[in-house]
């Protein structure tokens, strides 16, 4: 795929979008699983914005990753509900078991580490997202599991564990 | 006898495994040669029972839960044996007749009174829950008219602020400009909360609804749902919602045959918590970064892109459709004082029975997380609870009287807000809550204010120093000085309200500070 030539289009379609920058950012990560440093300038010119605005949108916001990311990105929630049922250990044995901390991607490049504050998942904490679903009361050993399902390929992955 | 079979397919039924519940459910009809139909409704929000499996049969609808995949067999057996009379079953997870379930039964459900019913996409079914009559009333209304009934009903803000909404749209009605926006505030970021989230996946037209009765109380022909990236199950729901009801002709030009348009988009969020404070989420929304913004000018008048803007919470909006559609004194019947209606209390964290339970204003907070919690998940006793998100006070049990009303709360320092219930049990280190108080402040804090943005980190230092018995009697007077200047010095909640959390702590459970007595104030 040339990078590029797709954001360019992304670009044209967002440009003229009232508030368009931050569907505009969506779209490129979800094309290319980053903001890749180089299309910052793109941007900045489609907007008629410049460099450092648009550096500065991109960075505000934890979702904008500037650096690719593993196959999967597993999140773990911080907020207090999880805390109240042991999310701090879940988050001590996942960064154990993977060996990467928080912001890292394992070294097979499968998954990516990041902490997320609430997934609205509070009656049955402590919860995790992997890519688009959400998993609730998280023991270690069910992360464990969920981590070895991950090496296979996705079947019908949606909730599909207990 | 025919019989229609629901699961659920809102998030947290989904974590708990209920595709695989429906997948093995059509596996086995087919198996057995029936043709029953299996219907994707949203959850009841009784989310402990989750995934809840109900059987609609005759006039009865039966509950199953929490179900499993290996348990599907054995209920389809109990349910062909029990031939005319469904209450004879006696599968262990059968529950009775859904609606008398008590935890169900024991709410007032004016907001929620849809939830779960049916599929959340379809709008007959919508309508023959008395949907969209509430906009039906309000085309036929002078926008004046509109704005009156919700100041009657004495609706307040539901996001937290507790703000009278019929005062905002007064003011966007009054504020003269050819373009208005009303804008939804579904960043719902307080940890245990989660009820607009079900709204949106369980009855999303409800939201539509009100929002294109806001839009023609105020005069506005465009609307956006601002929605936290989190949500991913929400926004395809809402998306379709929105397409659907557009085709219908709720949504778009000329909503309901009438002359006005009302146009809806959801844009998602980026995973700042910030961006639920309504400045910053207009800042998001015109694709900058979510900085706070001083008031005034208030958004009423000066919001989105600069012109007058309606910026309410998901519940807000869902309950001013319940309010055009069941008249404004139905609704102020409900509650106590100046809290009138109903409030969405979500029940999270280490609790036995946890979820989305809609009562009137009034009820106390042991009465919720006792009556309806049944205590901790972990069955050890309950310590601290955490009311109204990571902004609010941990309440100790000396505190857990106090009724749910506004001011209730804020005389005894504590918030309601979203209606967030955190329970924490036994176990928990509150010297632990506090520092996370202060930490999830450095990392979510816009940056615009000093006292925020520098106070929180130092926050952290100073608790970790009072923790480790380094020079405390100096570091308690500074923490609590510093907890003052982020009171004071902060243009919004996130930096003015952090310290509740700290403060709470240290007052009510200074023994896990390594203290002997508290020094708070």
């Amino acid at each position: 795929m040339d990078k590029s030539a797709n954001i360019e289009q992304l670009i044209e379609q967002f440009k003229t979008l009232p508030g368009g920058l931050m569907p505009l950012l969506h779209a490129i990560k979800s094309a290319v699983g980053y903001i890749p440093d180089g299309s910052v300038q793109q941007v900045a010119k489609g907007f008629n914005l410049s460099r450092a605005e648009v550096h500065g949108v991109i960075s505000f916001y934890h979702d904008f990753n500037t650096n690719p990311v593993g196959q999967h990105t597993v999140q773990i929630c911080r907020a207090e509900a999880c805390q109240s049922m042991g999310s701090r250990q879940i988050e001590a044995h996942a960064k154990k078991s993977l060996g990467i901390e928080y912001g890292e991607t394992t070294e097979d490049g499968r998954v990516t580490l990041q902490p997320v504050y609430c997934l609205g998942n509070c009656a049955c904490s402590p919860s995790i997202r992997i890519d688009d679903d959400i998993h609730a009361r998280v023991s270690a050993e069910s992360f464990d599991q969920l981590m070895s399902e991950l090496c296979v390929p996705a079947t019908d992955n949606a909730g599909a564990k207990r | 006898m025919s019989m229609k079979f629901f699961v659920p397919q809102d998030t947290t039924a989904l974590a708990l495994g209920s595709n695989s519940v429906a997948l093995t459910l059509a596996l086995e009809l087919e198996k057995r040669g029936l043709q029953d139909e299996i219907i994707r409704n949203g959850s009841r929000g009784m989310f402990w029972l989750e995934p809840l499996l109900e059987v609609e049969i005759g006039d009865s609808r039966l509950a199953f839960g929490p179900v499993t995949p290996s348990d599907v067999s054995s209920i389809l057996d109990s349910l062909s044996s029990l031939g005319k009379s469904p209450n004879s079953t006696n599968h262990p997870l059968h529950l009775g007749e859904v609606e008398e379930i008590d935890y169900l039964a024991r709410q007032q459900r004016l907001t929620f009174s849809r939830a779960g019913v049916g599929d959340p996409l379809c709008i007959k079914n919508y309508q023959s829950l008395a949907g969209f009559t509430g906009l039906a009333q309000a085309v036929k209304l002078e926008s004046q008219e509109i704005v009156d009934q919700l100041k009657d009903s004495g609706l307040r803000g539901r996001g937290g602020a507790a703000f009278p909404a019929g005062i905002k749209w007064q003011t966007v009605l009054d504020t003269p400009n050819e373009q208005k926006y009303i804008v939804c505030n579904a960043d719902e970021g307080d940890s245990g909360t989660f009820a607009d989230r079900l709204l949106m996946e369980a009855d999303p037209y409800q939201l539509i609804e009100g929002m294109a009765i806001a839009g023609l109380a105020v005069g506005a022909n465009q609307g956006y749902i601002y929605l936290r990236s989190e949500y991913p199950v929400a926004h395809k729901i809402l998306n379709q919602a929105i397409e659907r009801a557009t085709k219908a002709g709720f949504l778009g030009k000329n909503i309901c045959n009438s002359s006005s348009d009302f146009f809806l988009e959801v844009r998602l969020g980026a995973g700042a918590y910030i961006c639920g404070e309504e400045t910053s989420l207009l800042e998001s929304l015109e694709g900058k970064r979510g900085m706070v913004r001083a008031k005034p000018p208030l958004p009423a008048i000066e919001g989105l892109f600069g012109k007058p803007t309606v910026v309410n919470n998901v519940l807000t909006l869902g309950a001013a459709a319940s309010i055009l559609e069941k008249g404004s004194e139905t609704y102020k019947d409900f509650g106590m004082g100046r809290s009138r209606g109903t409030l969405a209390v979500q029940l999270a964290g280490n609790v036995k029975r946890g979820g989305v339970i809609e009562l009137a204003f009034g009820v106390t907070l042991r009465e919720v997380v006792e009556g309806f919690g049944e205590g901790t998940y972990s069955g050890r006793p309950i310590r601290a609870i955490q009311m109204g998100g990571p902004l609010g006070a941990f309440l100790p049990e000396s505190q857990w009287d106090t009724p749910l009303d506004y001011e209730a709360f804020a005389a005894i320092k504590a918030m309601i807000g979203h209606g967030g219930i955190v329970v924490f049990d036994d176990t928990v280190d509150m010297a632990a809550q506090a520092r996370f108080a202060m930490e999830f402040c450095a990392v979510e804090s816009c940056g615009k204010c000093t006292s925020c943005r520098i106070g929180a980190t130092r926050g952290v230092e100073v608790i970790d120093r009072i923790v480790n018995n380094q020079d405390r009697d100096n570091n308690l007077i500074l923490l609590t000085d510093l907890c003052d200047t982020m009171e004071l010095g902060s243009l919004c909640a996130m930096g003015g309200m952090t310290p509740f959390p700290v403060r709470s702590a240290l007052t009510y459970f200074a023994e896990d500070f390594g203290g002997e007595s508290p020094r708070e104030n």
